[in-house]
């Protein structure tokens, strides 16, 4: 290299120190500066003797002051080190670790979301004298330093639609696949398919790929990281960060800014010191498995020895996921072990491990990445319950299986075979009597008052959805009523305007009419007790694990006091309300997030809760439902303990759908964010009350991400209807009449309790 | 055939609208802080969700309704004798003068000076295919019109019929509609303007282009 370039990529270093600590540490930039300079006029001068040697000195004193800068780097500096432009991207990642590749799905611009990289790609490892090329599909979000139609490594819908489509290729061809997580979060447009329902897709899907997947976190923020983070191996480079939300947006909720102000400094890094987010810190919470170590101040493109490194790692984690749940081989199992914490011994790309599974072993592969998400975060949450409690709450557990097995998988069975065979020939028989019975029912027709005129009322019964009308149902008498019906005072509906409803007396509303206006239909918001006491049969409401306690795993200063408030204002533990209950004498799990104990955000004990919900659900075979009261997405101050409960809840229920479950969800009022993009986001069944809102990210959130604004009705039940996320819009006062409908009827013949 | 600078001459005259803000149902009145000369704002925003200067506030059982302004302007008189006084629906509480822009007085002359041909049916409304022809290679006035011509072309629900045009002979001097957003009926599709007036439009409308003042 000669002289020029070498003191070029100095001085890109010195800026790349100034960037990076903003304002800190200007004593030892003001330092290298001086020297830099001082060689640059000497030069100039002509007075160096030895232009090599200064050079080399010069640029140990820039490794010394980077070496102890390092021990100094606070988790904003890290955050800042992430998004510096001189950050190696995923396109470094392709030419330096891989032998070779190819990208698929289109490319820079001319793709169908540029953000979104894709590629095939190979690594080469030698067996002996053999050359063996080993094909992974490489999936991940490119920053694409300055270009600008990257979106910063935001990817929007169809560019995680994209990813999943070559997820499935990825299963198809049985080849694994690498994914890097190089995203500050996804790209909060709901258009189809919408950005919280992909991530959701994502997520389920993803649970059950059968082919291994390793994940590589550089900078993970929330939704958009998990959209393709759930894997069998978590790697997370040391400088990266993994977080529930980006520092700026979490001190603006923390110092509960308002439209366009901006947050200090000292909070903004206070609450990144806060919020848990290095690579050490989701080491120790265990949501990665390994820590790639990067050079001092995190790695740029020259540094060609971590690339070396992070192929080692990669394809380590690759063999090992691999062996872990190949049958046989031992020896090459053990080197691995063996090497875990060491040195550099042994190189691995002399070390051949096949890369494909036969089929038990993707079953192994998948029933292992269930496990390992299951135990996560699951000391997060407060269980208060005594020991004993516990211990016979684990007795039931294992009866409930006992019985459940014999129940339904023992004898079930048999007796499903038998009442097939049995419908098949009364089928027969009744085509049989048809032609038989047929001149003899001509005559009883032709006489007056013949019993074939169908009843036009059961007709419609059959036929249609109910509807609200007046007779036949409550008419008002409904057994919960809101303390806002005691005010005496009359309320105006907010379509008024638009559609001439006349006023409202409170106690007609509130109490009478369920919060919904008689002229336009317009739902007013209404407490979580109302459905619990209308929309289930009278006292059949069983709670469970009720003890689950939210904490503040992280310590978040000021936290405590604000969940003490929670617990005390709304008399509940958690967000979450889990219980059995019955509509019309239909069994049922219901996991019901509560809008007033913070905002219906989940956390390590709501996440919990809701798992051991469709646990339950699973083990009883009862139908599970989620009526998501409200929720304002995860709760940011348990950190990565909140974002981890996606893919955890996520799992809990694909595994109870995928053992036969009907999972039912239900929204009313706000419910935005995470559980948006995974847990509920995945049900096939989703409906909502006339009063919600849905959506990925808030009106606030999307002014403030994108720039843009959105129409005041973009989140309406209606527009979450045209864009296909929901299924259906209900009434309040139908939710009951409905919900026993869908029960009855979206069940279909393998449910469980039909 | 009505005279085009007369009516300019009216608007010159009193160059605003008056807007009486009166009381939308019965109840107790609360002025807000407004006095007559304060200048006030209408809805705003892509979507005019956000709200106008509030002008006064009603209340009705204990339920408190804002009335905002409808319109930019300027509060000419502010009825304080009712404050605090229950008043019936309908009583006028504030009267608004909206200045008009040059484009609103635009609209209101070209309105009432061209013929308008409006849509007889909810759909979507194209230029017949020679019509449309001419339209892009040199403008809608280009087009002269008669009684029966094929104008139009009506599309819904992959149905299409040709529409043809009725009233008075002229040329195409606005066209109010978009392709491919829906017309519901009634509404105007084009103006049409009679060819001796066309000279005496173009004048007023650049005149009022000129010579309009706007005043905030």
């Amino acid at each position: 290299m000669d002289t020029e370039k070498r003191t070029q990529h100095l001085a890109e270093r010195l800026g790349y120190i100034r960037d990076v600590f903003g304002g800190k540490h200007n004593e030892n930039i003001a330092l290298l500066d001086s020297k830099l300079q001082e060689f640059n006029l000497r030069l100039s001068e002509g007075s160096i003797s030895d232009e090599n040697a200064a050079l080399t000195t010069l640029e140990d004193l820039f490794d010394f002051v980077e070496r102890k800068l390092e021990a100094e780097l606070t988790p904003m500096d890290k955050v800042r080190i992430v998004r510096h432009p001189q950050r190696i991207c995923l396109r470094d990642i392709l030419e330096n670790v891989y032998d070779n590749y190819t990208e698929i799905g289109g490319k820079d611009e001319h793709s169908i979301d540029p953000s979104m990289l894709i590629a095939r790609a190979y690594i080469t490892r030698r067996s002996g004298k053999r050359t063996i090329n080993q094909p992974v599909l490489v999936i991940g979000q490119e920053k694409g330093h300055g270009e600008e139609f990257r979106n910063g490594g935001s990817v929007k819908p169809w560019g995680n639609a994209k990813a999943l489509q070559y997820m499935k290729v990825a299963e198809t061809e049985g080849i694994p696949i690498h994914t890097y997580v190089f995203t500050p979060g996804s790209y909060p447009v709901e258009d189809y398919p919408g950005a919280a329902q992909q991530i959701a897709r994502n997520l389920y899907e993803m649970a059950g790929l059968r082919v291994p997947v390793i994940a590589v976190f550089s900078e993970g923020g929330s939704g958009g990281a998990e959209a393709i983070g759930l894997s069998d191996r978590r790697l997370m480079l040391s400088h990266g960060y993994y977080s529930v939300i980006s520092p700026e947006g979490a001190a603006a909720i923390e110092g509960r800014l308002r439209h366009g102000q901006r947050a200090a400094p000292e909070l903004i890094e206070k609450c990144a010191q806060q919020l848990r987010i290095t690579a050490e810190d989701n080491l120790r919470m265990g949501y990665i498995d390994h820590v790639v170590t990067e050079p001092p101040l995190g790695a740029r493109p020259y540094h060609y020895d971590f690339f070396r490194g992070l192929r080692q790692e990669i394809i380590r984690a690759t063999d090992e996921v691999i062996l872990g749940v190949k049958g046989f081989a031992p020896f090459r199992a053990m080197v691995l072990r063996r090497r875990r914490g060491k040195a550099e011994t042994m190189d691995l790309d002399n070390m051949y491990v096949r890369w494909s599974l036969s089929s038990s072993a993707k079953d192994r592969l998948v029933n292992r990445r269930h496990r390992k998400f299951n135990r996560l975060a699951r000391n997060a949450a407060r269980d208060r319950r005594p020991v004993l409690r516990k211990l016979s709450n684990m007795g039931w557990d294992a009866w409930w299986d006992i019985y459940s097995y014999f129940k339904y998988d023992l004898l079930r069975k048999h007796q499903q075979k038998i009442a097939y065979l049995m419908e098949e020939v009364e089928a027969e028989a009744q085509v049989l009597m048809e032609k038989v019975a047929a001149p003899w029912r001509k005559i009883t027709c032709a006489l007056p008052g013949g019993a074939c005129q169908s009843s036009e009322q059961t007709e419609r019964e059959l036929t249609t959805l109910s509807d609200w009308d007046e007779e036949g149902q409550r008419s008002g008498n409904w057994s919960y009523v809101s303390p806002r019906a005691k005010e005496d005072r009359a309320i105006t509906c907010p379509n008024a305007g638009s559609h001439g409803c006349l006023d409202l007396w409170a106690p007609d509303l509130f109490g009478e009419f369920a919060g919904v206006c008689t002229y336009c239909g317009h739902h007013f918001p209404m407490e979580y007790q109302w459905y619990l006491h209308n929309v289930f049969d009278e006292g059949s409401i069983f709670e469970f694990n009720a003890e689950i306690e939210a904490g503040n795993p992280l310590g978040f200063e000021g936290f405590d006091v604000k969940l003490e408030q929670a617990k005390k204002q709304t008399g509940l533990k958690s967000g979450c309300v889990t219980f059995e209950a019955r509509i019309d004498n239909v069994k049922l799990v219901v996991a019901m997030l509560v809008a007033p104990f913070r905002g219906g955000s989940v956390g390590a004990a709501e996440g919990e809760k809701f798992v051991q919900a469709a646990e339950r659900a699973k083990k009883k075979r009862y139908p599970f439902l989620a009526y998501v009261h409200g929720t304002a997405g995860i709760r940011i101050q348990e950190g990565t303990n909140g974002v981890i409960q996606m893919p955890r809840c996520t799992m809990a229920v694909r595994r109870y759908i995928e053992a036969g479950g009907l999972y039912l969800v239900l929204y009313d009022t706000n419910s935005y964010a995470g559980p948006l993009a995974s847990f509920l986001g995945c049900s096939p069944y989703q409906f909502s009350i006339r009063s919600a809102n849905i959506g990925f990210a808030g009106p606030g959130v999307i002014k403030e991400t994108t720039g843009v604004d959105i129409p005041p009705d973009y989140h309406r039940a209606y527009r979450a209807l045209s864009r296909g996320h929901i299924q259906g819009i209900w009434d309040r006062r139908d939710a009951r009449m409905n919900l026993k409908q869908a029960l009855l009827t979206m069940g279909g013949r393998n449910l469980y309790y039909r | 055939m009505f005279d085009i600078t007369q009516l300019l001459d009216e608007i010159k005259a009193s160059p605003y609208e008056e807007i009486v803000v009166t009381a939308p149902h019965t109840g107790v009145v609360t002025f807000a802080d407004v006095r007559e000369g304060t200048r006030v704002i209408g809805p705003s925003g892509t979507w005019k969700e956000k709200k106008g200067t509030l002008l006064a506030t009603i209340e009705r059982e204990r339920n408190q309704k804002p009335i905002h302004a409808v319109e930019k302007g300027e509060v000419k008189e502010v009825l304080r004798h009712l404050e605090g006084a229950f008043v019936e629906a309908g009583t006028p509480l504030v009267r608004l003068r909206h200045f008009l822009s040059k484009d609103e007085v635009l609209a209101i002359i070209l309105k009432k000076a061209l013929h308008l041909f409006v849509a007889p049916e909810r759909a979507k409304y194209y230029f017949a295919p020679d019509v449309d022809k001419k339209v892009k290679a040199s403008g809608a006035s280009s087009v002269s019109l008669h009684e029966g011509m094929d104008l139009f072309i009506m599309s819904r629900m992959k149905r299409e019929a040709s529409l043809a045009y009725s009233g008075p002979s002229g040329v195409i001097y606005a066209v109010y509609f978009q392709h491919n957003e829906n017309v519901d009926a009634g509404q105007p599709l084009i103006g049409v303007c009679p060819p001796d007036q066309l000279s005496l439009i173009e004048d007023v409308v650049a005149r009022v282009q000129t010579e309009w003042e706007e005043r905030e």
